[in-house]
């Protein structure tokens, strides 16, 4: 027995010391390997038992992860330095998306570069974020109103570009994550509330002139799914038919009638949630909100643990980016906010988020390194 | 000295605002997830019966109601296109238990084509799970009868009452009007799949396509109880649900500028022929017939094309689904002679009194070979109302050639040549209005990019580089008779709102006036034009006992060459050489109520094939009842005998 213990210690050590080495944290990357673990379980029923897509999933969440430890390893220096680069770049290739970009579904948000086609606004992501964090690092916080005014132009110019093309989604968690690292470098609280009372006249605005008819459309079949029962109310509808017919136990693993028999559109992406509900019950999606607060508390926690302003900026903002991610479509699939293309986040079905969602975990580690206790 | 003291970063400050605000926001996330897991308690554990009920394969259903489409009627109220009941078979997918047996059993049973099976199965899949998919329109009843002695081998199929769509007077009109067909691929990609959503038909051409939005209404919908099979029920475990309706929206009708009885009258007269007619309201430009024969019956399209009807309509080389009034293009003849003399008038080249010698044949300093008159003979002197009433070639071959080609593409231009009208429906072709700019384009090849003189006097007389569709000429006439004023041609003049049941009217588009310096020019040209039916004219026949004043032109072109395409036919070739016949006229000459084109192709004289059917067209529009029966009558008792010899006196 006694030599059992000590083996499994021996093992435990030998991880942690790996992890460490590899610039890693333990919990957050067990939270995330949780989350994948139930994606590619659930996406094998929500493709109606697909191996293919189940092996593409798990191939990408390879490649996500080589690039998280790879992020991992740069100095944080190294970071702050390409912070305001990566994010020139990033408008740079939006504007080019904007000119010449290829229109696919309606909207213009892919850019072609011969060997590889990707969406710059993913890019933004991040590069918003780091930006900001580069940018409040050196000055006295909290910013000053001109500082504000700097930053919030340096949020609202991509998320304007981003919303134009249109792709609301991407524009949401871009804006978003801005507005974390503002809330985050100490914005004052009087500025808080004059936003959120600014909010409603730019609603009003933004309603009636910036929005486009479908998306005018999925407010609207929001506030009433039943206006619109052969469009986009449909999705609403089977989706909170999904969910409530699971119950509390849920209607078991790959025996849900709603996703089995396809009534629930696009339920290996935007509404696997659904899927979740339905086979696995409210225990289940009980335990994936759980596996998100963890994920979500471990990164505020790395966040006010590590040593200067740029990664705590950065950490936090991009840890409370995540979970707008998950508010955003939770919300959408059970009837709480209005449709709006936001996959749920290391679950739902698709690459390109994914590699943006783990090097921004990539980043997280990387300003937390204990070896660069020592900074300034 | 400093106001400001610049601020120092206080870093210890700063890390216990972060941790503050690190722990108000994981606060705000629990809390956010807890109104989550309560939002989830609602669904799934207080109102999981009845979701668990809509999920059990017991529920309800959306079902899209189809609106009415609206009416298509002439100006005097005539119906031309209708909606009436038919049978046709759906299959909904989502209650398809293997969509592959189910298609091959319905083959079995002879009412699906076989080799229609692969399209069918890709229409389905494209289509949303829960829509039903038409594969079979207009069931008679026999068919009717085979289907429903063995409905219970096909869950998921049914047979739905449906209006279809029907053209009570067959083919007349259907050029102008076009016809509904079954939404094709390309049509899903242009149309609102959720106002479609039920809908079979829709417009390909014509009326039909160009006023969709206005004919189609507003989708309804139904929810239905069904059960796990699909089946409507009326109740669930003894529970009646209330259940919701959304009453379709009917079409708006359509007014049509078209009268029926020009537009049957010109049909009939020209049964056999290849030709167009177009008639025009000068006053509004109202398209009062629009004629292309030979034409098809669009009736065939609501029911779904056999494999045979469809070659005899696509493969014929009589080209019934070809639109000849509005895409046929066509050297003009002499119909352009009085824009031409217009031309002259107005660059003061030439006045109206001034005379040109006609020996029979016209020549160019420097060319050996000579332009011929008609009249080999010659017509001796003539002036510019001379000209017109003989149709005198020389005197045009002259004019041309002052003129130049660029003037007279400016001025013709004003008249809308070369050009669209901008009629309401699709399909309109341009036609040729040749300039020395429109040749150095036209050409690829450098040698062939120069204008020659030579080409120009080819145009005096409507042949050469020149060509113009019916459409066209009858606007410029319709011009001609208004003294410039311009209207662009409609063939839509009311609409008829389904939901309030007010006709609009619909006001008539006014264009620039075409070109005119001095108003008694108009005068002068529509003398020589009246000239042409009065004695020596070239269309005196068919005028004789008019009670109303014409002004007319008559036109020839050669057909040169072989359509596109068609075999060679000894036979068929004797005919096909002969030249077009054309003619132009409007009436009364001074306050014009109509005025028209006719292309008769391969049918030699415009004087003696064109101008009869102008003639009784102008006797529907213009006559009092009792005077139009003498007529008809005299003119049914001619038809009687034999075919009435053409007059000698054409040009």
């Amino acid at each position: 027995m006694e030599l059992d213990t000590s083996h499994a210690q021996r093992t435990l050590t030998w991880t942690a010391r790996l992890l460490s080495a590899l610039q890693l944290d333990g919990p957050l990357l067990t939270g995330i390997g949780l989350l994948a673990v139930v994606s590619l379980v659930i996406l094998y029923s929500a493709s109606s038992a697909s191996w293919p897509v189940v092996g593409s999933q798990a191939s990408k969440f390879a490649l996500a992860l080589v690039v998280m430890i790879i992020v991992a390893q740069l100095p944080s220096r190294l970071l702050m330095l390409a912070a305001p680069w990566l994010y020139g770049l990033g408008l740079v290739l939006l504007l080019a998306v904007m000119v010449k970009g290829e229109v696919s579904l309606g909207a213009q948000r892919w850019l072609n570069l011969g060997f590889v086609r990707f969406q710059p606004s993913e890019i933004m992501k991040i590069a918003v974020p780091l930006f900001c964090a580069w940018y409040v690092h050196d000055r006295p916080l909290p910013p000053s109103l001109f500082n504000i005014g700097v930053l919030a132009l340096a949020i609202l110019v991509p998320v304007g570009i981003i919303a134009k093309q249109p792709d609301l989604g991407t524009a949401l968690l871009v804006g978003a994550a801005g507005a974390m690292a503002l809330l985050l470098s100490g914005l004052q609280k009087r500025y808080i509330f004059g936003v959120f009372a600014a909010l409603i006249p730019t609603a009003w605005i933004a309603w009636a002139y910036l929005l486009h008819d479908y998306q005018r459309q999925r407010v609207l079949t929001f506030m009433d799914p039943s206006n619109d029962p052969l469009g986009s109310g449909y999705h609403i509808i089977q989706s909170q038919i999904a969910i409530g017919s699971g119950g509390i136990f849920g209607k078991g693993y790959l025996n849900g009638s709603q996703a089995q028999l396809a009534y629930l559109p696009e339920r290996s992406t935007d509404f696997i949630f659904a899927v979740i509900g339905e086979e696995w019950g409210l225990i289940g999606l009980v335990i994936v909100l759980f596996l998100y607060l963890f994920v979500i508390s471990r990164c505020l926690f790395l966040a006010t643990s590590a040593q200067d302003t740029f990664a705590r900026t950065i950490a936090g903002s991009l840890g409370l980016t995540f979970a707008v991610y998950v508010f955003v479509n939770t919300g959408m699939v059970t009837g709480l906010l209005p449709v709006v293309g936001v996959p749920l986040p290391l679950i739902s079905y698709g690459g390109t988020s994914m590699v943006t969602l783990m090097a921004g975990f990539g980043i997280l580690m990387a300003v937390n390194a204990k070896r660069r206790l020592v900074g300034h | 000295m400093l106001k400001k003291k610049k601020r120092i970063k206080d870093h210890h400050g700063e890390q216990r605002m972060f941790t503050q605000r690190a722990v108000v926001a994981t606060g705000l996330i629990a809390l956010g997830i807890f109104a989550l897991i309560a939002r989830l308690v609602w669904l799934q554990v207080v109102r999981y019966e009845y979701f668990a009920e809509q999920a059990q394969g017991n529920r309800v259903r959306i079902e899209p109601l189809p609106p009415g489409r609206g009416l298509i009627l002439d100006r005097t109220g005539v119906p031309l296109a209708l909606n009436a009941p038919s049978f046709q078979l759906e299959i909904t997918r989502e209650q398809v238990p293997n969509l592959d047996a189910t298609l091959a059993g319905l083959a079995a049973l002879n009412l699906l084509d076989r080799e229609n099976i692969a399209n069918l199965k890709r229409d389905i899949k494209r289509r949303r799970s829960f829509e039903g998919v038409p594969v079979k329109l207009s069931l008679n009843e026999e068919e009717l009868a085979r289907f429903a002695v063995r409905q219970q081998d096909f869950p998921g199929v049914e047979i739905k009452p449906r209006l279809s769509r029907k053209y009570p007077l067959s083919a007349s009109g259907v050029h102008a009007l076009g016809y509904v067909g079954i939404v094709s691929e390309a049509d899903q990609k242009i149309l609102d799949s959720d106002e479609y959503a039920g809908t079979t038909l829709v417009g390909k051409a014509g009326v039909e396509k160009s006023y969709e939005q206005e004919l189609h209404g507003k989708t309804g919908y139904q929810q239905l109880l069904v059960n796990a099979q699909g089946r409507r029920v009326d109740t669930l475990g003894g529970k009646t649900y209330a259940l919701e309706r959304k009453e379709p929206t009917a079409g708006n009708d359509l007014y049509l500028t078209i009268d029926e009885r020009l537009q049957s009258a010109a049909e009939e007269m020209l049964h056999g022929e290849r030709a167009a007619v177009v008639a025009i309201d000068p006053n509004n430009g109202d398209v009062l017939a629009l004629v292309s024969t030979p034409g098809f019956d669009p009736n065939l399209f609501g029911r779904g094309l056999s494999h045979a009807q469809y070659l005899d309509l696509y493969e014929n080389p009589e080209q019934p689904m070809y639109d000849r009034a509005l895409k046929g293009v066509y050297p003009s003849g002499s119909t352009i002679k009085p824009f031409m003399a217009m031309a002259g008038l107005y660059y003061n080249v030439i006045a109206p009194l001034d005379t040109r010698m006609c020996p029979g044949y016209f020549r160019l300093p420097g060319v050996n070979r000579p332009w011929l008159d008609w009249e080999k003979k010659g017509h001796g002197s003539v002036n510019m109302v001379k000209a017109i009433k003989t149709s005198c070639d020389v005197y045009f071959y002259s004019l041309a050639n002052t003129l130049g080609v660029d003037r007279i593409h400016d001025y013709l231009t004003s008249f809308g040549f070369g050009q669209t009208t901008g009629i309401d429906i699709e399909g309109e072709k341009k036609a040729t209005l040749p300039s020395t700019a429109w040749r150095r384009q036209a050409f690829k090849d450098k040698a062939m990019q120069t204008w020659y003189p030579g080409d120009t006097i080819n145009i005096g007389i409507g042949q050469g580089f020149l060509t113009v569709t019916p459409m066209q000429l009858a606007h410029a006439t319709a011009t001609m008779a208004m003294h410039g004023k311009r209207f662009q041609p409609r063939l839509v003049h009311a609409i008829r709102d389904a939901i309030t049941g007010e006709k609009r009217e619909l006001a008539p588009i006014v264009l620039d006036d075409a070109k005119s310096n001095d108003a008694s020019n108009w005068d002068v040209v529509i003398n020589g034009m009246q000239e042409v039916v009065k004695p020596g004219g070239t269309a005196v026949v068919a005028f004789s006992g008019a009670p109303y004043t014409v002004a007319a032109k008559t036109g020839t072109a050669q057909a040169f060459s072989l359509a596109k395409g068609q075999k060679y036919n000894a036979a068929q070739l004797s005919k096909r050489m002969k030249d077009h016949a054309l003619f132009i006229a409007f009436a009364p000459a001074e306050q014009p109520k109509i005025a028209i084109a006719v292309v008769v192709e391969n049918g030699g004289h415009g004087g003696s094939t064109a101008a009869p059917i102008a003639r009784r067209l102008f006797d529907f529009m213009l006559l009092p009842p009792e005077q139009l029966a003498e007529q008809e009558a005299k003119r049914a008792a001619k038809m009687q005998k034999a075919q009435v010899a053409a007059t000698p006196g054409d040009e």
